[in-house]
């Protein structure tokens, strides 16, 4: 697969800050990528290179095969995280002003602008003032005019801050649908959680250097520790939890509904789960066995205290 | 349209479309106009109110030499006492007395005399009292020496000396102010567009830090088109405002033309011919020639090469000093703390505008007024002041000229460098008020 983008080594300082530490990257087109990271680690200021708001001290960005230049701005739609529009400028003046800005012919741009007021259905703004609309309405505006230009990658720095539930799901369905028609797509975020479900793949950035990046899908089977949660349909508590306390490593338990199911917690010496489940079919119904997946805040922090004790 | 042509569009309408700048343009002119009516009026009034003052001459001199004028008239006491004269003028409430005691001879007379008054009196009053007095007692002395009134009337003639260059043109008293006068006034306007419009860019740059679009816009274009933008389209907006003005300040003075059916070239005329009358019967045609020497010489003003300098000095005055009100902006969150940034702008422009109006009227070729027009930061004003002499000899030397062009020219580079990069930092900066030292930080970045 391409890459949409390649960071070599960027390197960046702010006086004696050093705000990346030789940052490696690789973003396979059409994917969703989580760069992720506490808040200060550094994914604003590469974000910023990207768009060529900032310039590397040392490293190159490699952009769809091509060392990034000036007219790639065109090809990259940006919603920052400190986001806003002119307040008393009127809302389809703005919008043709900024996609005007991106490269897009006037023409070009009433016609694009026309397709996503009617398809968010705020066609009737055309003539009012930012400072007019709600906070809702205006965080609408502000993406359409990220998307409208079309572009091959899209950033957007902590996107659903300051989104109300309902517009965050609304931007997170249409986001979907654009990475779907080929869209390569970052995510940047401190709060993980957020974005996890979407990205296939991220980075994890903390303290101007990259812990580890690739798709989410190893990353999280490297993570894993073989932990296991079964759920066992019991007719009577038979001894069967001392029995498997003998057998295996046992982490928690519990018996629910009067005991008449057991839950625990299975630590396995491997990822074969044969002998457990052969051993537990013999002597109960399995009502649930489920693999334990680390969530990435959870390699996170696992990744940082590693560090920290080398 | 490219980018920049983009920015520059955006800022002027922006800028020409917002209500208080078309309240300002259309407004302002009506309000000078008014504060001069204002002004003329209240002078008016003040000098309408008439002065009653009581005299009580208990001498042999003065009896005929008090006359009433607009607005001072003289009421005579006769044989009261000084103390009953002094109870009825505050009684009468009457403006003040003047007491003239009897004393052997005029000298005396003038020396013992007091004008009494509830409060200090008006300076104009005393001085007209006192006139009286000078009068009198120099046609008393005159006497003594033996000198007719009509003798000493052709004692006192005015003379002015013939003034010339080498090679042999002649000097104009005065004109070296006049010129600088009309320098002085291209060199205030340009500072108040600086510090007017200046202003705008820096609160323009504030509002996108406020309403968050600027990260938004620079993933779009540089920050230093944005600044440049910003700081053109602005200028062309004050532009804009400065020819509405002249417009409707010459249709204006058209209508009070039609109205009042003044001519004013004929006007003109007659206020500058009045101080020549005063040099009596001598010199009936010394005026015209005089006015028409002046004449010449305002016209020789080369107003052509004024006018292109004023622009030359304006643009590049203008761009350094809005290129540092751009960083400030960029530097600040908000516009209360862009004072202790903008003090050190002005000061070199109020600087330049003193040292012009003192340096340059008295001595136009003075080191100091040299120094001032060659120095970047104040030769935009203090040059063009220097300026309506001329160029070349006699006025200003070419050289200099060409080297505060130049200063002017690298300083701008300089300064628009600097203020690019504090700029580019600082418009991504929130929640912090910034040091110079920060601001000198961001440079290196």
């Amino acid at each position: 697969m391409n890459n949409i983008l390649v960071a070599n080594e960027v390197t960046k300082r702010y006086g004696n800050h050093i705000a990346l530490n030789k940052i490696s990257l690789e973003i396979p087109e059409n994917s969703i990528y989580g760069l992720l990271g506490p808040n200060g680690a550094g994914k604003t200021t590469l974000i910023r290179i990207i768009n060529q708001i900032a310039y590397p001290d040392e490293g190159s960005i490699i952009f769809n095969g091509e060392p990034l230049e000036a007219k790639h701005i065109a090809m990259i739609g940006y919603l920052p995280e400190e986001r806003g529009l002119y307040k008393s400028m009127k809302v389809g003046e703005q919008a043709l002003y900024l996609a005007q800005l991106k490269g897009m012919s006037k023409s070009e741009a009433k016609i694009k602008l026309k397709y996503w007021f009617e398809r968010l259905e705020i066609g009737d703004w055309w003539n009012r003032k930012i400072q007019e609309l709600s906070k809702g309405m205006a965080q609408k505006i502000q993406f359409i005019v990220t998307v409208l230009h079309e572009p091959k990658l899209l950033i957007f720095d902590e996107p659903f801050s300051g989104f109300d539930p309902i517009n965050a799901n609304l931007i997170k369905d249409e986001i979907l649908r654009l990475k779907e028609n080929g869209t390569s797509i970052i995510f940047s975020t401190h709060r993980m959680e957020s974005v996890e479900e979407l990205c296939e793949y991220i980075a994890l950035i903390h303290k101007s250097e990259k812990l580890l990046d690739g798709k989410l899908s190893d990353i999280k089977n490297t993570y894993k520790n073989n932990i296991f949660q079964v759920g066992l349909g019991l007719q009577s508590k038979n001894g069967i939890l001392e029995d498997l306390k003998e057998r295996f490593q046992i982490l928690s338990s519990e018996y629910v509904q009067d005991g008449q199911q057991l839950n625990f917690t299975v630590q396995l010496p491997s990822s074969d789960t044969g002998a457990l489940l052969t051993h537990l079919s013999e002597k109960a119904n399995v009502n649930h066995f489920t693999e334990t997946i680390p969530s990435a805040n959870d390699i996170f922090i696992k990744t940082v205290q590693k560090k920290q004790l080398v | 349209m490219s980018k920049l042509g983009l920015i520059i569009k955006r800022e002027y309408l922006a800028k020409v479309r917002n209500k208080s700048f078309v309240v300002m343009t259309f407004l302002s002119p009506i309000l000078m106009v008014g504060m001069i009516a204002l002004i003329a009026y209240l002078a008016k009034i003040n000098d309408n109110e008439t002065r009653v003052i009581g005299v009580l001459n208990q001498s042999d001199y003065f009896s005929t030499d008090f006359h009433g004028t607009d607005n001072t008239s003289y009421v005579k006491f006769r044989d009261i006492d000084l103390e009953v004269a002094k109870d009825s003028i505050l009684q009468m409430g009457l403006y003040g007395l003047l007491y003239i005691p009897n004393e052997p001879d005029l000298e005396r007379v003038a020396e013992k005399a007091v004008f009494y008054t509830k409060d200090a009196p008006g300076t104009s009053v005393v001085a007209s009292l006192e006139s009286v007095f000078e009068d009198r007692l120099r046609m008393e002395r005159l006497q003594h020496l033996g000198v007719s009134a009509s003798d000493y009337n052709k004692l006192d003639l005015p003379f002015d000396i013939n003034t010339s260059t080498f090679s042999g043109e002649q000097n104009l008293k005065g004109i070296n102010e006049i010129k600088a006068f009309i320098g002085g006034g291209f060199g205030y306007l340009i500072m108040m567009f600086i510090i007017i419009y200046g202003g705008f860019v820096m609160r323009s740059v504030i509002e996108e830090k406020t309403s968050r679009i600027v990260e938004v816009i620079i993933s779009s274009v540089k920050p230093f088109q944005l600044m440049l933008g910003k700081i053109i389209g602005t200028s062309l907006a004050g532009i804009t405002q400065f020819v509405i003005w002249i417009i409707s300040a010459s249709l204006l003075l058209g209508v009070l033309v039609l109205i009042f059916g003044i001519d004013p070239s004929a006007l003109n005329a007659n206020t500058e011919n009045t101080p020549g009358l005063i040099g009596g019967a001598t010199s009936i045609a010394y005026p015209d020639t005089t006015m028409q020497l002046y004449a010449n010489e305002l016209f020789k003003i080369p107003w052509a090469m004024l006018i292109t300098f004023f622009m030359i000095y304006f643009v590049l005055g203008y761009l350094i000093y809005s290129s540092i009100y751009a960083a400030i902006g960029a530097a600040v969150d908000n516009e209360a703390d862009t004072q202790q940034f903008i003090f050190p702008i002005i000061l070199p422009l109020m600087l330049a505008i003193y040292v012009g109006f003192f340096s340059v009227f008295s001595n136009p070729h003075g080191p100091i007024a040299v120094g001032f027009s060659l120095f970047p930061l104040t030769s935009p004003i203090v040059m063009l002041m220097r300026l309506p002499g001329g160029i070349g000899e006699g006025g200003v030397p070419v050289w200099e000229l060409l080297v505060s062009i130049a200063l002017l020219i690298i300083t701008f580079i300089g300064i628009v460098w600097l203020a690019a990069k504090i700029y580019r930092v600082g418009i991504l900066m929130y929640g912090k008020k910034p040091s110079y030292k920060d601001m000198f930080k961001w440079l290196k970045y």
